[in-house]
């Protein structure tokens, strides 16, 4: 796979040679996790100042808004990788998205249900019909619905690519989602971290939030490794190379 | 690329002719759904003039996705499929055909029947207007999403109710939209946004759908 003299980059783009990588790399990754998401929750539980109008309620935010981030970003990276493998053919990137998708809804989920956490007590309601709540709502039927089509089709090229065009086509609504916020008023408040205004937050609250969107954004990265590592094993199950593996480790 | 347009509308509405019972079958449906609301949620004309607009684009919405999977499966059976991926003509204008087809078949009769079933529900006539106007501008768009989503889910086990998985969610914005726009004429403040917007769907979804729906017939063809 070396070209001569040069480093390939579609070296590890084979899923012989990216296994042993993603196994090389996933415990680094997870431990990276643990440890920031241990420190993110010590600041947003013990250290961040109690809010003035919230109270304690507000520090659900500390893993609502990462992992509302993470449920966006994370079916970005999957539009990508399902681009990628449509367009260069590449098995590999096939099998990211496919990985991408469970830690993407999971992430999705814990938003919704953390939102809902956090409306009883603010707004005193569980769950009102706003642009972002449903988009994001939205956005979980998107990764069921990626999901299910690739697990009805059994043909593993065409549930590949059938897939990607779904995810490529759901990438259209992701920017609905964000601007949604825009588009309608209503209860939800607007975002609370912005890049351009002063920080309207307390800079130890902003420092938590960003930790633990650091321990998220590990903790895909780890899971996806891990995940992606079962689907190459079982999808090249046939070839001689997966079978000397698991011989090596039984 | 007209002509083969032409040829692909005339063909699929000579067929769609010949099985009239589909498509009334189908605005049958729309009737029905829409009928059974006010028995569900009692007579008060009020919260019927109220609820309408909600109710009649959900069950558009319902119709259209139902009639989804006649759009490809009968030519993919039959093996008519395969002959135009083989075509010289472009798949894509051929697929804009069939999408074109479909709508004349599914759509067109829902915004000629919602009026009168907007009368039922006690709509003013101004509202009466935007509602169809919406259902014209709008239902195009959801031939043209679902178009994606009948190809993708073509021969696939279960296809009935994954094809509304996939196309559901993605019709929530011409829904909120085609619905506000009522809504908004009943406010009083005027549903020209909401119908630009629409527009813009319609525009988006027919420069993007036929492409992503010619390339999932590849895909499930191959």
């Amino acid at each position: 796979m070396r070209t001569t003299g040069r480093f390939s980059w579609f070296y590890f783009s084979s899923p012989q040679s990216f296994y042993p990588l993603a196994g090389a790399l996933q415990p680094w990754f997870a431990g990276l996790a643990a440890i920031l998401c241990a420190v993110g929750l010590y600041i947003s539980f013990l250290v961040a100042p109690t809010d003035a109008q919230q109270g304690e309620a507000y520090r659900i935010i500390f893993i609502h808004v990462p992992a509302a981030w993470m449920s966006m970003f994370l079916y970005l990276v999957m539009g990508f990788w399902s681009g990628v493998g449509l367009v260069l053919n590449t098995r590999l990137s096939s099998m990211v998205a496919t990985a991408l998708a469970p830690t993407g809804a999971l992430f999705t989920f814990i938003a919704l249900w953390t939102g809902a956490l956090w409306g009883k007590p603010t707004w005193g309601t569980w769950w009102v019909w706003d642009a972002r709540l449903t988009s994001e709502l939205i956005l979980l039927f998107l990764y069921i619905g990626f999901m299910a089509l690739q697990a009805a089709i059994d043909d593993q090229r065409r549930s590949d690519k059938a897939g990607a065009v779904l995810a490529l086509v759901g990438v259209i609504n992701i920017p609905i989602i964000y601007f949604s916020v825009k588009w309608w008023s209503t209860l939800h408040q607007g975002a609370s971290v912005s890049m351009t205004g002063a920080p309207t937050m307390a800079k130890t609250m902003l420092l938590g939030m960003l930790i633990m969107a650091l321990g998220f954004w590990m903790y895909s990265i780890a899971a996806t490794l891990a995940r992606v590592r079962c689907v190459i094993l079982e999808r090249e199950r046939q070839t001689d190379w997966v079978a000397a593996e698991i011989g090596r480790q039984s | 690329m007209i002509r083969a347009l032409g040829w692909v509308l005339r063909r699929d509405l000579l067929l769609a002719f010949r099985r009239r019972g589909d498509v009334v079958n189908a605005l049958v449906f729309f009737v029905i759904v829409v009928s059974l609301f006010p028995l569900g949620v009692g007579p008060e004309a009020s919260q019927l003039r109220n609820m309408a607009p909600g109710v009649l684009w959900v069950a558009a919405l319902l119709a259209c996705m139902l009639s989804l999977a006649r759009l490809f499966a009968p030519d993919h059976q039959d093996g008519t499929l395969e002959q135009m991926l083989l075509a010289g003509e472009p798949l894509v204008v051929l697929v804009l055909g069939k999408v074109i087809s479909h709508w004349l078949m599914s759509g067109l009769p829902l915004v000629l029947m919602a009026p009168l079933l907007g009368l039922q529900f006690d709509l003013p006539a101004d509202s009466l207007a935007v509602l169809c106007v919406s259902l014209l501008i709008g239902t195009p768009v959801l031939s043209l999403i679902g178009s994606v989503g009948a190809a993708l889910t073509l021969g696939v086990r279960g296809s009935g109710v994954l094809v509304s998985l996939l196309v559901l969610p993605l019709y929530v914005p011409v829904l909120i939209f085609g619905a506000g726009s009522v809504v908004a004429t009943a406010n009083g403040t005027g549903a020209e946004a909401h119908l630009l917007l629409l527009g813009g769907f319609l525009a988006l979804s027919l420069v993007l759908a036929p492409w992503a729906t010619a390339a999932a017939l590849r895909i499930a063809m191959e």
